[in-house]
């Protein structure tokens, strides 16, 4: 074939799930993810965006928060200029019921095919002023991002302040075509077993 | 300092402060006593010196030289027990002066018992504190003895200290409560040294006793300094030894231990923790360092600037900083080695230039902005910037050279066997045989020596028969001259063509013996010799006259010769005949004094110098002469009669198979078949290609025959090749490189010749088998000798020459940077930037270049290259003289610029990422090259091109292309900026924040609780915004609700008889009377009956959509119809920013659907109906689809704007149904649509741009305009008010400068002298004749900047605000009371109008159309009013509407109408930016004259091809009757001509139907006229035998605003 002979675009595809997250002062959260990529990617199949099931603390010690929500999504692109990234904003109500943005947090989707975990920290941002925490926390409208992909550029992170809230440990299994037909080489030297080395990765203490 | 010591300290002080003497006194007291002791212990420590206490020791002395006896105390835990702490922690209980006598015996006691267990001290561990306490003691000891062992460079490092001390010491007089930790350290040094001032007494005690001690110190210390810890400073050892001495001083250290008791230790104190801490941190002291402590031991700082070296200047560091820099290095081991000669720290020059290298641009104009702004720059010509890069920016873009390789041969190999050597001589004897062959320089000679024989005879003949010709006798000679010469050379011809065949046919003779002998041939050489039989007799007789003749010539010859010499005979005989007679008379003289002749004969040999007796020449012989001629003619020449020779070399010869070979020449030729030859092209010394491999042919040839076609950038300044042999598979060795010279410009391919260039290789080649190797000496011969030895050479035939391109241009770069390039590679260069090309990159070479060509080191031009040179010599790692921010750079580069400037997809993804225009929101950049078409970048390339050049094709009008050229760069710089701006980021950008609630907000959501659930007035719910960036085509669509029309034009009967003008035209001054006058029914009556009926339609069309309604009847149609466009965004980009630029229009015209009866019979009327269906364009109502975003929904009423002259139609009141309505209805005078325009689904739009321009005004003021904008828009959200606007410049500025009376056109005033209403219309017209430009559809929202009136007028183009402004100005000259309104209007948003009060009234001015409205007039577009501006100030509207017609103006009631400046904050008399006076040049009619025919020319063009399946004929009596209509329509301002002209028309063209009507608009480009002729479809009218009319008109007002009339029409033969 004449197309798979000289590519013109070569594909990453992704699949995995935002597999669970820890967030110990809150409970009964959702999350959403988009995600956020430059000019010269197009998804082609798949979901960009999505919005979870609500679920409940574990009673054991971990107290995770699991969701297996999949993620399933292949994009083409030109350039890995930018390459895509997941942006995951977690929900949950507060004391008084109102929903509430418990973290936003970003992550490229790894660049090796194979196997990967990534935990991402949330952070959420900030009131700009105590009386503003204390009318934001009795109305239940904490300040949140006008666009949640905020989270995943740089420019315009000046102006805001953000705290650390939780983490969101997700999965990926990254395939990717004709990246190094077209001189892209992203596979690392030692790619023996992918899985292996990430799964040690993976591995997050707190 | 300790925190535990500090506090000592102060507790100390304190006490001391108190009773200093008492206390004094008794501290002396226990220093004496515990001196004794001292003495007694040190001893037996001396003696018992154990290094393993040593450190213990240490800390010991340590706390102890810092404090006196408390000291002990804190040192006490680590050796010893601890001492209870508790004291310490309740200090300010106690009485400071009890603690101390506590603890001053609990330390004595305690040191008692640690003598007896404590090893020895070393002294000279010391804190630099204790340091400056000694030294300090020293200057108080000046004198004694001490001093003398000192070194002196630590005497100057004492003084040094000595100064800070007594700083410190000055501060430590002003007695606090709580002294400074310096404070406190230094009472003591101060207290317990010997003060002059304080304890004058006891100084003199102290200080015998002093010396005393030090005495025995100074032994002590030898032998101590052994045991010295690294602990401190290198070199501060004898000091701080020195410096130990006077801790003794402190004698309040054995007092403690004197007293001293012991304790358990049961925890770590926190004072020991900082004790701890001390030892590990270390604070360095900001204090300089002494001079001394840099420089090496006994040596004096060198200054190397005061020796007249250049040092650089250093870079600056404060003191402070230098000072803690340096004690810090000082404090490390070798902290020396960081200092330089001059004792300062070393370091490079700064390396901060002293210009900066971008320097700031300098706005020449205050406020252009800098890249509007020209600037001169003088012509200059291209220096060495094109030197080594050929044009790379010129679109002449490459250059090639094209290199002909044909093959290469080998002259000697190592390969060669014995045969082969001499098959190669032979070969290139036979070359050159042939050479010379080719010449024939024997024949060329010969036939000159015959035609020169020949001449001479012919003009011995002459003479012969003629008088003695001397000037015959002169050339003979000559002749004769050049004839002997000849046939020398010709001789010399002869004989080397002799000698050359002789030794072909002794080599091949050679050759053949060898064949013979080794019973094989190598080569298939083979030497033929073509006997060529001569005539024997003719030859033999050519022969002989040749000898004939050069005998005759050489005896010739010799006669001159002989006749000269025997001149020369005979002169030389004269003088020896007249020497002899001399001699004669002489001797006849001695004769006569009798003397002999043989005695004569003696004496004359006694003479000695009698000459010699000259002999007379020999006349040369002839047969001598013969004999001569004849064996040189053997020699050299051919014997008569003999065949003549012609060698002739051939390959045809067998080669000795190899079966047939010995096994040495077998394995040779396996060898030579194993090697191969390639050769490699070096271009600049880089290779940019290389041949084939090739393998060497049994004959020592390779045939390679390629052509390589190299694209150059690079100047040519070397082209080498360099030759290649392989053997076997891996053994790649360079045999020769060969330079080939660059080619001149002339030397094009095609014609170049092939050129063979010799090549030789030195190296050595021995083999093991026939070959005879290369550099290795052999021989033919059998016994070995006459060996020679040959090296490895050969020729390699190439030709170099210049490409043609295709176009037959030869690809050679110009000439004149030939010349600074090719001469020589190197003389001519800039030496400098010659470092930059890869010849020069060998550094070794560069020097070794510029030895040779002695380059001045002194020239400063050179001194870089020199600096270089010495730096890439020196074997050094590069230092460079110079400062470079990314040094490695270079290697990073993954490719050079050029070529990243070639690479299409480079630059379209560095286009987007600067978010050009055409780029920006480009998705999927390709990324292959090859997939990036050229067109792409058309429209930008063009654009570019496009923005210098101006096309006064499109403009007709240079002033008008300057001005829209200008504008594009304004609109350019502003986009620009918006762009930058639009990446600031604002909390609120990012965060969605609830605000915190007012009291107000909460109380008013309280009362919202209490609201009705279902209101019976319920409010409109907004509709749900939808952001753009989840739009796609087809999402969007715009809803156009069209309701009703009033007051269409209806048609008019055209065989009616002619009308009377039904009404008067309504004057300006019947709209203002007072009531609105009833119209006197003039009518007839029957007019309302006989009326036609006008079907009027409406078609919306937009982005090139159409929609129609359907047709409603009479000229008050209600359509009520909802027409969908769908919107598409450009680029299918749906962004707020791309939504705001977007252009499009959409029309709504109004057509009347007329029938018309085609039937040709009125037979057929029966059976059908056959009709046509004319539309007729009536009017047409514009709305941009910015003001659509900006407005969400477009509501209302709007004027239609119908041409002043609708032929076939009129505007008639109908009377006769609507009589009540009449009153209102007379108001209006136009027709108007009722229309609802909105947006499915609403959009957002975008917000307007919040950067914050620079100004000039005042910040308060700027602060009161930001108050007074927030308290306005608190009250009353939607009201537009305005404070500051922002000027063409982007700058602040307050809005009340613009206004400003300004003198209107003195053409203009004194147009109607007597009448101001008419002067005043005329002005406005004048205005609105100024083209329309709105920034908001150019600056989308982006912001509104204001242009100054001059700046408008000179530009001819600016929105509502910059017409308002001017009309404003001109009324406030004219006298009137004006004001600037800003509010709402109908289509445009928000505008700017301009109110005057006029007779007791408001009128209110629309600028951009010149229309006035009285204020109560319902059809103002006018819909609000926000706020109205005068030149001293602003009011905004606080009434509870804001609709003009239900408010009032009056500016002076506060309640209404809240002002800016008020009592609180006065006008502060704010200069205007408007100039003095606007100066207007004079009509030029003749321009417009000129530009009225082009554009009529244009037009007529447009209509025919428009129409390209119908003849286009023009009517032209038509033509020129609506030419003269046009004047007067200009003249009236469109009014009340109508029914004259047409009824005029009707008279002149009879039974012609005409429809046609005036086109009116203000004269800016060509394109909007095209287009407007265009829109009202005049040319779609489809009877075959329709005429046309179309005339312009265009009126010039002053300041080259014109108002263009473009009057079109069609008609149709009535039958």
């Amino acid at each position: 074939m004449a197309a798979a002979a000289a590519p013109t675009v070569f594909l990453l595809m992704v699949n995995g799930q935002i597999e669970s997250a820890q967030f110990p002062e809150f409970d009964e959260l959702y999350c959403k993810y988009c995600f956020v990529y430059g000019h010269d990617w197009a998804p082609t199949t798949g979901l960009e965006e999505g919005i979870s099931q609500i679920t409940s603390k574990n009673r054991d010690a971990q107290q995770a928060l699991v969701w297996n929500f999949p993620i399933d999504i292949t994009f083409k692109s030109t350039n890995p200029s930018g390459w895509p990234q997941i942006v995951v904003s977690v929900y949950g109500p507060d004391l008084f019921g109102n929903d509430v943005v418990r973290g936003y947090g970003a992550v490229h989707v790894p660049f090796t095919p194979g196997s990967h975990r990534r935990t991402i920290p949330m952070f959420v941002p900030e009131s700009t002023s105590k009386l503003q925490k204390i009318t934001s926390w009795l109305m239940g409208r904490h300040p949140e991002f006008t666009d949640p992909k905020v989270v995943a550029q740089g420019e315009g992170r000046e102006v805001i302040t953000v705290r650390s809230q939780g983490f969101v440990t997700i999965s990926f299994n990254v395939v990717t075509k004709d990246m190094k037909k077209l001189g892209y080489d992203v596979s690392p030297s030692d790619m023996q077993n992918p899985s292996v080395v990430s799964l040690t990765d993976g591995i997050h203490n707190h | 300092m300790n925190f535990n010591e500090e506090s000592q300290m102060m507790a100390m002080e304190e006490m001391l402060g108190e009773d200093q003497d008492q206390d004094q006194a008794h501290a002396e007291k226990l220093k004496r006593t515990l001196r004794a002791q001292r003495r007694r212990r040190e001893q037996p420590l001396l003696e018992a010196v154990g290094p393993a206490v040593l450190l213990a020791e240490e800390e010991a002395e340590k706390d102890r030289a810092g404090m006196a006896a408390l000291a002990a105390a804190a040192r006490a835990p680590r050796s010893l027990p601890p001492v209870p702490s508790t004291s310490r922690t309740s200090f300010a209980e106690f009485s400071v002066r009890e603690r101390m006598r506590e603890k001053l015996k609990a330390a004595r006691s305690k040191a008692e018992n640690a003598l007896l267990q404590e090893g020895p001290r070393p002294r000279h561990l010391k804190s630099l504190k204790q340091r400056e306490s000694e030294t300090r003691w020293d200057k108080e000891s000046e004198d004694e003895s001490r001093h003398m062992q000192e070194d002196e460079s630590q005497m100057s490092s004492r003084v040094k200290f000595r100064d800070s001390v007594k700083k410190l010491k000055q501060k430590s007089h002003v007695q606090t409560d709580f002294p400074s930790a310096e404070e406190a350290y230094n009472f003591f040094t101060f207290n317990f040294d010997p003060e002059p001032e304080n304890i004058k007494d006891e100084t003199k005690s102290k200080k015998k006793s002093e010396s005393n001690q030090e005495e025995e110190e100074g032994e002590e210390q030898e032998s101590i300094v052994s045991h010295q810890q690294e602990q401190t400073e290198d070199g501060m050892d004898e000091e701080d030894c020195l410096v130990n001495d006077r801790e003794d001083l402190f004698i309040i250290d054995q007092m403690a231990r004197d007293f001293l008791v012991v304790k358990p230790a049961d925890y770590k104190s926190y004072s020991e923790q900082l004790q701890k801490e001390r030892e590990i941190l270390f604070t360095p002291s900001i204090l300089t360092v002494p001079m001394s402590q840099k420089v090496p031991e006994n040596m004096q700082p060198r200054y190397l600037e005061d020796e007249g070296l250049y040092t650089g200047e250093r870079p600056i560091v404060s003191l402070s900083n230098q000072n803690i820099l340096e004690n810090r290095i000082l404090r490390q081991e070798q902290g020396k080695r960081w200092f330089g000669d001059d004792g300062k720290l070393l370091a490079l020059p700064s390396p901060i230039k002293q210009s900066s290298t971008r320097p700031p641009i300098f706005s020449l104009e205050e406020g252009i902005e800098p890249e509007l702004e020209t600037l001169y720059k003088k012509a200059m010509k291209p220096m060495h910037a094109n030197q080594y890069i050929v044009g790379s920016g010129d679109s002449q873009g490459q250059f090639q050279l094209d290199i002909d390789i044909s093959g290469l041969i080998f002259t000697h190999h190592p390969c060669f066997s014995r045969e082969h050597v001499l098959a190669a001589k032979l070969a290139q004897l036979y070359d050159q045989y042939l050479a010379r062959r080719q010449q024939n320089l024997t024949k060329l000679l010969t036939d000159k020596l015959h035609a020169l024989r020949n001449a001479v005879q012919s003009s011995l003949d002459n003479s012969g028969t003629n008088v003695p010709n001397p000037v015959a006798q002169q050339s003979v000679t000559e002749y004769k001259f050049v004839i002997r010469q000849t046939r020398r050379l010709r001789d010399a011809e002869q004989e080397k063509d002799r000698t050359l065949l002789k030794t072909i046919i002794k080599v091949w003779k050679e050759m053949k013996s060898l064949r013979d002998f080794q019973k094989f041939t190598n080569t298939p050489m083979k030497l033929y010799l073509r006997k060529e039989e001569v005539d024997q007799r003719s030859d033999k007789k050519i022969y002989e006259a040749e000898i004939q003749a050069e005998i005759n010539e050489l005896l010739e010859e010799y006669m001159e010769e002989y006749e000269k010499k025997m001149e020369e005979y005979k002169t030389e005989l004269q003088e020896w005949k007249s020497w002899k007679k001399a001699q004669k008379t002489k001797k006849k003289k001695k004769i006569k004094q009798s003397q002999d002749q043989e005695e004569e004969e003696a004496e004359e040999s006694e003479y000695g110098e009698e000459p010699v007796k000259p002999i007379p020449p020999k006349l040369a012989d002839r047969l001598e002469v013969e004999q001569q001629v004849r064996e040189k003619a053997i020699n050299i020449r051919r014997k008569p009669g003999e065949p003549a020779l012609i060698p002739e070399l051939s390959l045809t010869g067998s080669v000795t198979p190899n079966d047939l070979c010995p096994r040495a020449e077998v394995l040779r030729r396996e060898d030579v078949k194993k090697r191969s030859v390639f050769l490699k092209v070096l271009f600049n010394t880089k290779e940019v290609s290389r041949t084939v491999t090739r393998q060497i042919s049994s004959d020592f040839r390779v045939h390679f025959g390629q052509i390589f076609n190299l694209k150059i950038f690079n100047w040519p300044e070397s082209l080498k090749l360099q030759i290649y042999e392989t053997m076997g598979l891996s053994n790649t060795n360079l045999l020769a490189e060969m330079f080939i010279p660059v080619p001149e410009t002339t030397v094009l391919t095609g014609r170049a010749r092939t050129e063979e260039i010799e090549f030789s290789s030195n190296q050595r080649v021995m083999l093991d088998h026939e070959g005879v190797g290369s550099g290795v000496p052999f021989s033919f011969e059998a016994d070995g000798s006459n060996k020679i030895t040959l090296m490895t050479s050969g020729k390699v035939s190439n030709s170099v020459s210049w490409a043609i391109g295709e176009n037959g241009v030869p690809l050679i770069p110009l000439v004149s940077q030939q010349k600074t390039g090719i001469p020589s590679a190197l003389k001519n260069i800039d030496a400098v930037a010659s470092i930059g090309t890869s010849g020069l990159t060998d550094m070794k070479k560069l020097a070794k270049w510029a030895a040779e060509t002695k380059l001045d080191p002194n020239d400063p031009k050179n001194a870089d290259l020199m600096q270089l040179i010495m730096v890439a010599t020196s074997g050094d790692a590069c230092v460079p003289g110079f400062f470079r921010l990314e040094q490695l750079q270079q290697e990073f580069n993954f490719a050079s610029d050029e070529e990243l400037n070639r690479s299409k997809r480079f630059q379209l993804l560095q286009l987007r990422h600067r978010e050009v225009a055409e780029f920006r929101n480009y998705k999927q950049v390709p990324l292959l090259e090859r997939e990036i078409t050229e067109k792409l970048f058309e429209n930008y390339e063009k654009r570019l091109r496009e923005r210098d050049v101006i096309d006064s094709k499109d403009h007709l009008d240079a002033h008008r292309a300057l001005v829209a050229k200008y504008l594009q760069k304004v609109r350019e710089s502003v986009i620009n900026r918006f762009l930058t701006a639009k990446h600031h980021f604002l909390l609120s950008d990012l965060v969605n924040e609830e605000e915190v609630p007012s009291l107000g907000n909460l109380g008013l959501s309280l009362f919202k609780l209490a609201e009705p659930k279902r209101p019976l007035k319920p409010r409109r719910k907004e509709r749900k915004k939808v952001t753009a960036q989840n739009l796609s085509d087809g999402d969007i669509n715009l809803l156009v609700n069209i309701i009703r029309a009033y007051d269409i034009p209806v048609r008019k009967p055209v065989l009616s008889k002619l009308q009377q003008p039904s009404r008067s035209s309504r004057s300006f001054n019947e709209m203002f009377a007072a009531s609105p006058s009833p119209q006197s029914p003039t009518h007839s009556i029957d007019w309302a009956f006989n009326q036609v009926l006008v079907h009027p339609f409406v078609e919306v069309s937009f982005q090139r959509t159409v929609c129609r309604t359907t047709t409603a009847e009479g000229p008050n149609p209600n359509w009520n119809e909802e027409l969908e466009l769908l919107f598409r965004a450009p680029n299918g980009d749906y962004s707020t920013t791309s939504l705001q630029s977007v252009k499009d229009e959409v029309f709504i015209n109004i057509f009347d659907e007329v029938l018309y009866d085609v039937l040709e019979d009125d037979r057929e009327r029966g059976s059908g109906t056959h009709t046509r269906v004319e539309r007729h364009w009536l009017g047409c109502v514009r709305i941009p689809f910015s003001t659509i975003y900006f407005q969400t929904r477009i509501d209302g009423t709007f004027k239609i704007d119908i041409p002043p002259v609708l032929l076939g139609y009129s505007k008639e009141k109908n009377l006769g149904n609507e009589r009540g309505y009449d009153s209102v209805r007379s108001l209006s005078e136009g027709s108007y649509i009722t229309l609802f325009i909105t947006i499915e689904p609403q959009l957002i739009p975008g917000d307007p741009v919040r950067e914050k321009f620079d100004t000039q005004e005042d910040e308060k003021l700027l602060q009161a305009a930001e108050k007074y904008q927030a308290e306005c828009a608190l009250k009353f959200p939607s009201r537009q008010c305005l404070t500051t606007v922002v000027d063409i410049n982007g700058k602040t500025v307050f809005i009340t400068r613009y206004i400003k009376p300004l003198n209107p056109p003195q053409d203009l005033l004194s147009g109607h002298p007597n009448n101001s209403q008419a002067t005043a219309e005329l002005v406005a017209r004048y205005v609105s004749l100024i083209p329309f430009l709105p920034d908001s559809v150019s600056f989308a929202g982006i912001c509104d900047l204001w242009s100054t009136s001059d700046q408008f007028l000179d530009l001819l183009a600016g929105d509502e605000e910059e017409h308002a402004v001017l009309l404003c100005n001109y009324f406030l000259a004219m006298g009137k009371k004006a004001w600037l309104i800003i509010g709402n209007a109908i289509p445009e948003g928000t505008t700017a109008y301009v109110l005057t009060w006029e007779q007791n009234q408001y009128v209110i001015w629309n600028p951009s159309s010149g229309r006035c409205y009285g204020q109560f007039d319902t059809f103002c577009p006018l819909q609000s009013v926000g706020c109205l501006i005068s030149f001293d100030n602003i009011w905004f509207n606080i009434q509870q509407y804001d609709s003009p017609v239900r408010i009032n103006f009056d500016i002076s009631k506060p309640k209404l109408w809240k002002s800016f400046f008020s009592q609180s904050l006065p006008y502060p008399g704010l200069s205007s930016v408007q100039p003095e006076e606007l100066i207007y040049q004079h009509i030029d009619k003749a321009a417009a004259l000129e530009l009225q025919g082009r554009i009529e020319k244009i037009l007529k063009e447009k209509i025919m091809e428009w129409r390209p399946r119908h003849l286009t004929r023009w009517n032209r009596y038509c033509t020129s009757t609506l030419r003269h209509f046009l004047p007067l329509l200009e003249q009236f301002q469109g009014k009340a001509v109508e029914d004259d002209h047409q009824a005029e028309l009707q008279k002149q063209l009879g039974d012609y139907r005409v429809s046609g009507f005036p086109i009116h608009m203000p004269f800016s480009e060509v394109k909007p006229l095209i287009e407007a002729v265009h829109s009202t479809g005049v040319h779609t009218i489809d009877v075959s035998n329709a005429e046309f009319a179309l005339a312009v008109y265009v009126h010039a007002y002053p300041k080259n605003v014109l108002s263009v009339w473009i009057y079109i029409a069609s008609l149709v033969r009535n039958r």
